[in-house]
């Protein structure tokens, strides 16, 4: 699995921007699925198996689409202002290296570095190496994402856009290992999650699931001093989402979910999230409702260009969604 | 391109003094949020002979529609809001002097000592500040809060005031030379643009009108028109503002300027509510490249439009905007070019008939 995370992370994909993460992940599904369709807002949609009497229509979401940059202005020396797409901590950009869709790549530099102070946006730019405006390729409402390389610290893995490539990894994972399952699914590798669970919302329209969850990354609590009033630590197992910041998972859902883990012998953690929120508010929110909840990779440093994970919470995570598949769901 | 030649010549009219007329007559009535009756009344009357079929919704849009001719049509939806930014009286005091909350995003430093209208009659008041004769020096440093802010209106006229009546800026409608000056341009120019649309509608589509109520208290009007409309994919009219001034006290040039007056219509990339279909973008650049219409991209970034709420209704809907630049909008009086005005009713329309099935029948690309 690790090739395929790390074929997912290097490739660049904003919110808005999906298209090419879209055709990897599609080549990487090949033919685990029946069935593949792309929405209007450019979410893969992914089908599975046949509803039989026991079975449900499920979605499954985890957000394909990375924190990135979008150019405002380019200066009459070549250097290029921008604003955020999704949360950008400005802390992490300084000295920061992007790539553009197109393959140009630029550098981050700072007015008045000397000043000490942690920059605003504003205070940023991009440098691309031109030395005019007529020699700059890139122009205004043009996207970039950071640039970082993969890289395997053993048991853990390091990544821009971890947040939410690992989710997509396990979701191709679940689609090749599922044997067979009693539901029809929908697999959505959604779109512009970062910029408010927009391709989410759309895909449950479409999708109109009878039941359905998000797969995301969390923040972790175990990092030295001020880390996160959080009960989540890598390494010790995919976390089943309580609530976070936007929505509450459906109480039958997450006993759903400690029941089969439990049954597995998987191991889990229960996540309470007080600052973020994912497409399992889009999913619960979609019609006239729907049973919604989360599972959660617990991933440090999430929105900087080295987001972290445990490898044994991904493959975990793997199988508890297979084996919450693979039965008849009954909701108590 | 041998496709170009296909494309029907426009008969969309330059702006003359019909257009400036009507978009008086639109600036000059009032509608804040949630009671946009006096424009809808205009914008009835306009559309009736042109229309196909004309809907007002629960919430008050107006829903027209123009049928193309041919197969295949694309159901095109336009929206531009009815509605402005302005006021709302919350309490009568014995002395005729009321206090007041604004509707939408208004400045408050933008309030002491303008001229407004109330109520439906469109009663006139003053939102009163205390006289440089009286104010200390420390007092003119600070702004002065909404809350302690009235609207005075008087006795008599004062009468026949209540809480939840509605106020606006009290600015009239003038054209000087190149340039406009009104309250309301924001989204006035919409209106008045998707009317003259509406009126000279290219046949390979159909035409979904809607102008749209409660844009300006968070694109409330828009989510239940795109709803029922259900269209294959949303253009949203409307205005946005262009702050292409110097930066006096600073050295460097101004990098955030949003738009321009007299670069022509501002194309949509992306803003808080909404990342525009790249296809649509390409559309949009390329019509205006081909007909020879000067366009900017508005700086992407901040604030929103009908499309925000658009895009994402039901399975999802292929959305971009277009703007009107404005100088000074969400104050009492915006600035801005009949030119801008002029190129952007022409891009649209040139847009418009480069519409084909086509055009949405790959994947989104960006």
């Amino acid at each position: 699995m690790k090739s395929l995370i790390k074929q997912l992370v290097e490739t660049p994909g904003p919110s808005g921007f999906e298209y090419e993460i879209r055709d990897v992940i599609r080549e990487a599904i090949g033919d685990a699925a029946d069935e593949l369709r792309v929405d209007a807002l450019g979410s893969l949609i992914a089908k599975k198996g046949v509803k039989t009497e026991q079975g449900l229509r499920v979605m499954i979401s985890g957000h394909i689409d990375e924190i990135g940059l979008m150019v405002t202005h380019v200066d009459d020396r070549g250097f290029l202002r921008f604003t955020n797409i999704g949360g950008i901590n400005p802390m992490t950009c300084y000295g920061g290296r992007v790539l553009f869709m197109d393959g140009t790549r630029g550098v981050i530099g700072m007015d008045s570095i000397e000043s000490g102070k942690t920059p605003k946006l504003t205070d940023l730019f991009i440098d691309v190496g031109a030395t005019s405006k007529e020699d700059c390729s890139v122009k205004v409402g043009d996207v970039c994402g950071f640039e970082r390389p993969f890289i395997d610290l053993g048991k853990r893995m390091v990544a821009k856009s971890m947040d939410d490539r690992v989710a997509a990894a396990v979701a191709i994972e679940v689609l090749k290992r599922l044997e067979s399952t009693p539901h029809e699914l929908h697999f959505v590798f959604s779109t512009q999650e970062e910029v408010g669970l927009r391709g989410a919302t759309t895909a449950a329209y479409g999708v109109d699931p009878d039941l359905g969850f998000a797969i995301d990354v969390t923040r972790s609590g175990d990092t030295p001093r001020f880390s996160p009033k959080m009960a989540t630590a890598l390494g010790d197992g995919p976390a089943i989402k309580v609530r976070d910041s936007s929505f509450i998972a459906d109480p039958r859902l997450v006993d759903w979910m400690i029941k089969a883990a439990e049954e597995a012998g998987l191991p889990y953690q229960l996540e309470v999230l007080e600052a973020g929120g994912t497409d399992g508010r889009a999913i619960q929110l979609t019609r006239g409702g729907v049973p919604a909840g989360c599972v959660s990779i617990a991933c440090r440093y999430i929105h900087s260009p080295s987001e972290m994970v445990d490898s044994d919470d991904v493959e975990n995570a793997v199988q508890l969604l297979v084996k919450l598949l693979s039965e008849p769901i009954d909701l108590k | 391109m041998t496709e170009n030649q296909k494309i029907q010549a426009s008969n969309i009219p330059t702006i003359g003094d019909r257009q400036i007329e009507l978009l008086e007559k639109l600036c000059n009535a009032s509608a804040v949020s949630g009671d946009e009756q006096e424009v809808r009344q205009i914008v009835l009357e306009e559309i009736k002979p042109f229309a196909d079929e004309i809907k007002v919704d629960a919430l008050g849009n107006v829903l027209a529609t123009k049928f193309g001719r041919g197969e295949n049509r694309v159901r095109v939806m336009l929206a531009a809001h009815m509605d402005e930014i302005g006021f709302m009286i919350v309490k009568k005091h014995d002395d005729k002097l009321f206090q007041f909350e604004r509707i939408g995003g208004i400045d408050e430093r933008q309030l002491p000592g303008k001229a407004v209208l109330v109520g439906r009659e469109h009663l006139p008041g003053v939102i009163g500040a205390k006289p440089i004769h009286m104010t200390t020096a420390d007092e003119r440093k600070n702004k002065i809060p909404v809350d302690a802010l009235r609207i005075d209106l008087g006795p008599e006229i004062g009468e026949k005031v209540k809480p939840g009546d509605r106020a606006t800026f009290a600015t009239r409608f003038k054209r000087f030379g190149p340039s406009i000056q009104a309250k309301a341009l924001d989204d006035r120019f919409g209106v008045a643009i998707l009317i003259e649309l509406l009126k000279h509608a290219s046949e390979n589509i159909d035409l979904l009108a809607a102008f749209t109520v409660q844009e300006e208290v968070g694109l409330r009007g828009a989510r239940v028109v795109a709803y029922r409309f259900d269209p294959d994919m949303a253009i949203a009219v409307d205005s946005t503002p262009a702050y292409d001034l110097p930066h006096w006290d600073d050295e460097d040039q101004n990098v955030q300027y949003n738009t321009r007056l007299d670069a022509g219509p501002a194309i949509y990339v992306m803003d808080r509510a909404t990342i525009a279909d790249r296809r649509l973008v390409t559309l949009f650049s390329d019509a205006a490249q081909q007909e020879d219409i000067p366009y900017q991209f508005r700086q992407p970034g901040g604030g929103g439009t009908d499309a925000g709420v658009i895009h994402k209704t039901r399975a999802g809907i292929p959305s971009i905007s277009v703007s009107v630049p404005s100088r000074y909008a969400h104050s009492a009086i915006g600035l801005a070019r009949v030119d801008d005005w002029a190129n952007t009713l022409r891009l649209l329309d040139a847009a418009l008939v480069r519409v084909t099935p086509d055009l949405l029948a790959g994947e989104r690309r960006g």
